[in-house]
């Protein structure tokens, strides 16, 4: 535990010693929601239609941007070796690394959901949901994208080759997320969708690390 | 150290009983080449062992599988005569490897990349600093550091916390020699507490009666 929470510390110190990663994903978070207005017209009711799944499209694909670099960097420099013989398990890595993708680079995009979800018109009922729902989207992703980024270190063109992998596996986590949030705009309940999404995020907690430690190798 | 095979045969040969390490029958592959093929050799506590050969012999190769980031194509590895591929977590406890790559973070400061292995392996950083002589560079990024002061500060994290295994590759590349011979009083203790070195490496170390394997 020790060792996790070593590890988890330094991961977080060094992402704020560059927070030009973070930055650029909660940017280019912002600016695809903005694009939709420009495709789709200015017309109230049609942004407040399509915000819920434009929210998550764009979070998600923000939330992708530092994954191909989060083994890479290590890998490089030698870290990835110290890390794989320091007796911490490599599920442990992976779970570590997972975790701290999502403090990050979930959290802030968290934080800029509601400039995001006003450029879309969605009603400020629906913030909250919208908040949570992408708390989860974004905890499922950063699992899945560990799993992914562990398979494709070393990977020729491995940065093109990791979205094709996680992205049809969060397909669930933008149904549910997208139908919590429009839930919540039409005056129901969004509970029934947000604990599908919590559902996925368990299965993913224990089974996402396991994947990406066996693919962490020493090779 | 008794040797299976090789020229060096008998030299310096151990009892089975006080071999500490022991390889068996050792193999690897490496892009369908083998680098490593049926070697076999025993290390006794506190000994140092040199591994010398031409460049790709498979000098880095071994001292990959013995940290158990290669897996042998056969053969074991066997540490008081347990396979240590039976326990992965229990042989990374005891062993210190010391890569290439120097694992410094340019973003963090010296201290605090020794930091986070002394809280991965216990131990204070500042005694590890001084016996390297980093003092004076603790508050530096590791970006602005030279490669010999990187090396030193790989170093380091040897001077944190015992362990019983140290696998050094090319553990002086780039160091001066005054950085060499602080390496003197950190090898001597480790081998003095029972501790084993293998190194490879193509420059003498300040070491005593080192036993060379040639791959």
């Amino acid at each position: 535990m020790t060792a996790f929470l070593a590890l988890l510390g330094r991961e977080v110190r060094l992402a704020l010693r560059h927070p030009a990663d973070t930055l650029a994903a909660v940017l280019f978070f912002v600016i695809v929601a903005a694009l939709f207005p420009f495709g789709v017209g200015p017309a109230p009711e049609t942004l407040a239609r399509i915000a819920p799944g434009a929210l998550l499209a764009a979070a998600l694909l923000a939330a992708l941007l530092p994954l191909d670099r989060m083994f890479g960097a290590d890998a490089e420099d030698g870290t990835l070796d110290q890390l794989l013989v320091s007796g911490l398990p490599r599920a442990g890595i992976a779970g570590a690394k997972a975790l701290a993708h999502w403090i990050t680079t979930g959290w802030p995009l968290m934080a800029a959901t509601p400039v995001a979800a006003a450029m879309l018109n969605l009603p400020v009922e629906a913030w909250g949901t919208a908040i949570a729902a992408l708390a989860l989207a974004t905890a499922l992703l950063s699992l899945l994208g560990t799993a992914g980024a562990a398979l494709t270190l070393g990977a020729r063109r491995g940065g093109v080759l990791l979205p094709l992998l996680v992205l049809p596996l969060a397909i669930p986590a933008v149904i549910f997320g997208a139908a919590a949030i429009e839930a919540a705009g039409a005056g129901l309940s969004p509970a029934p969708f947000l604990l599908l999404l919590g559902a996925g995020v368990s299965l993913a907690v224990p089974l996402a690390p396991l994947a990406a430690g066996a693919a962490l190798t020493g090779d | 150290m008794a040797a299976g095979n090789g020229p060096w045969m008998g030299a310096g040969l151990t009892e089975v009983g006080g071999a500490v390490l022991e390889v068996r029958d050792l193999a690897c592959l490496r892009v369908e080449r083998a680098v490593i093929a049926g070697l076999s050799f025993r290390v006794a506590a506190g000994s140092a062992v040199l591994l010398t050969g031409a460049n790709g012999a498979g000098k880095s190769t071994l001292l990959r599988l013995l940290a158990g980031l290669l897996r042998p194509a056969e053969g074991a590895i066997l540490w008081r005569g347990e396979d240590v591929a039976a326990d992965p977590g229990a042989h990374a406890a005891r062993l210190r490897y010391l890569a290439h790559q120097d694992a410094v973070k340019p973003a963090l400061t010296v201290a605090e990349n020794l930091d986070f292995f002394a809280r991965l392996w216990g131990g204070d950083v500042a005694p590890a600093l001084a016996a390297l002589g980093l003092e004076a560079l603790a508050e530096l990024p590791g970006r602005v550091l030279s490669s010999g002061q990187k090396r030193r500060l790989a170093l380091a994290r040897l001077a944190l916390a015992p362990a019983p295994l140290w696998l050094l590759d090319e553990p002086t590349t780039g160091l001066d020699a005054a950085s060499v011979e602080r390496l003197r009083p950190l090898l001597a203790a480790h081998r003095a507490a029972g501790g084993i070195v293998l190194a490879a490496t193509h420059i003498p170390l300040p070491i005593e009666d080192a036993e060379e394997l040639r791959l």
